[in-house]
């Protein structure tokens, strides 16, 4: 695989969360009733993040939840690799709140099909909402996200690589051209 | 795990599961438990496909809990109790599965009074295959739950001391533990009368004792197995009232144990015979937490044998 360019640094990475902060705030008036809900495996830390910014911004303490979408995967008998199952964890009621799902990359929109899914059967929120960090285009399924960090018109044999600090130790997002 | 190392494609036994792949079992059944705690209590991972339980000796609980595992996990379920069907008309093992496979079965789930029928189905089928219990062989789920009961309590199985008491000599439940505990690395003790503790047992942490104080000491978990009244009349018993005295698992017999040590039971129970009503309802007991386990370690075998085969 090669590195075709450098989409954002950690600055601008950082910049483009605390824009969606503002934004969420800004469509929800506040961040009463909010909920933050990472999608594994970058969702969460940044779910983390933005829960930081709202607490900066707004002296709240959004609820955070992490999700794992393993068992709501549309090509499990499709694939050859077992996918390893992860931890789901949401230990708020979501019925009185508006749900932030989030995650770093969004693409076919296969993933928050199933998040969507997998958030419904754990309760009933007043509404969700959807952030990602990049949206890659090559949409599969009629989904759109609510906040985005960054559009980023891409071909389907390039990668999109999000890099953070808690699960690569650097903050970065680079565009990789995959090896036929 | 080494990506290199074969996947096995049935559960009839423990032979060619890693203690890794294993362990993947037992972790992923925590997040099966908490797939039961949800409002809706399923998900749609092995949606599309159809899991048929063929059951050749009768056992409604061990049905009900496969069928369950499947159901919440999005499969269709069929059942085939051999009672019921064209088995007493004279048709064959081979006939019977090559007539389910007809319809399309992605998996089978096996018991059999028989040792070695659920290795059968899986070579006449050619589906994955669970053996739910095959004679005297083995009984793979049941071993899992109980491993996964284990570390429930104590997080980890290796360096654990696991007794089991009674009719070892007919127990697949026995055999199926002592390959699975002790590839975890934990230590198995067999009690039990010497006519139902048969030598070939012993082996690398696998001890024997006629003796069930001996047993029990330092134990973490005493599982008391299901005594079948018809051994006596067979002559492997001399009299209930001795077999109570030597080898029930009590509170005496439970003071020589670890102090926190747990009680396990496959189940059915012959409470007062085996087990002590009041040890089985007491505050070691994990018998109904087995039942509960048993349904979520269900599932994640599923996962494990029907997720990732494209």
């Amino acid at each position: 695989m090669q590195l075709k360019a450098s989409i954002l640094t950690a600055e601008e990475l950082r910049r483009a969360l605390t824009r969606i902060a503002h934004e969420i705030l800004e469509r929800n008036r506040g961040a009463q009733g909010l909920a933050l809900v990472g999608i594994h495996t970058r969702g969460i830390p940044l779910a983390a993040r933005l829960a930081a910014k709202l607490r900066e911004l707004e002296g709240v303490e959004v609820p955070q939840g992490r999700l794992d979408i393993t068992l709501y995967r549309d090509d499990l008998s499709e694939i050859a690799v077992q996918p390893v199952i992860r931890e789901t964890q949401i230990d708020f009621d979501m019925q009185p709140r508006r749900v932030i799902l989030i995650d770093d990359v969004l693409y076919t929109g296969r993933t928050v099909r199933a998040a969507l899914d997998a958030l419904l059967d754990l309760g009933r929120p007043q509404s969700i909402q959807l952030a990602v960090l990049v949206d890659r285009g090559h949409r599969e399924l009629p989904i759109r996200a609510d906040y985005v960090g960054k559009n980023l018109p891409t071909a389907r044999s390039e990668l999109v690589k999000v890099k953070l600090e808690e699960t690569d130790g650097i903050d970065a997002v680079e565009l990789w051209e995959r090896d036929l | 795990m080494p990506a290199a190392e074969v996947r096995p494609r049935h559960l009839l036994d423990f032979q060619g599961w890693s203690a890794d792949r294993l362990n993947a079992i037992l972790d992923n059944t925590d997040t099966m438990m908490q797939v039961l705690d949800r409002p809706v209590r399923k998900v749609p991972a092995l949606q599309g496909l159809t899991v048929c339980t063929v059951f050749f000796e009768n056992s409604t609980r061990t049905r009900i809990s496969f069928e369950l595992a499947a159901r919440r996990m999005s499969a269709d379920v069929v059942s085939f109790v051999a009672s019921a069907s064209s088995l007493s008309k004279g048709e064959s093992l081979r006939d019977t599965v090559q007539t389910l496979s007809a319809y399309r079965i992605d998996a089978f789930i096996v018991r059999h009074e028989a040792s070695g029928a659920a290795h059968r189905v899986a070579q006449f089928s050619g589906k994955p295959t669970i053996n739910a219990g095959d004679g005297r062989r083995a009984h793979p789920t049941q071993a899992l739950l109980d491993a996964y009961t284990i570390r429930q309590e104590y997080g980890d199985l290796a360096g654990r001391k696991v007794a089991i008491i009674g009719d070892v000599r007919h127990s697949r439940v026995a055999r199926s533990n002592i390959e699975l505990l002790t590839r975890l690395g934990a230590q198995v003790t067999l009690c039990g009368p010497a006519t139902l503790l048969p030598r070939e047992l012993a082996g690398e942490g696998v001890t024997l004792t006629t003796d069930a104080r001996d047993a029990v000491k330092g134990a973490h978990a005493v599982m008391a197995l299901r005594l079948q009244t018809e051994r006596m009349d067979a002559g492997y018993l001399g009299s209930l009232p001795e077999y109570i005295a030597g080898y029930q698992v009590n509170e005496a017999l439970l003071e020589h144990a670890e102090p926190g040590a747990i009680v396990l039971h496959p189940g059915p129970m012959n409470r007062d015979l085996e087990i002590s009503a009041d040890t089985a309802d007491g505050p070691r007991s994990r018998i109904l937490k087995q039942v509960e386990n048993g349904q979520a370690v269900r599932m994640s075998v599923l996962y494990h044998l029907l997720v990732g085969r494209g």
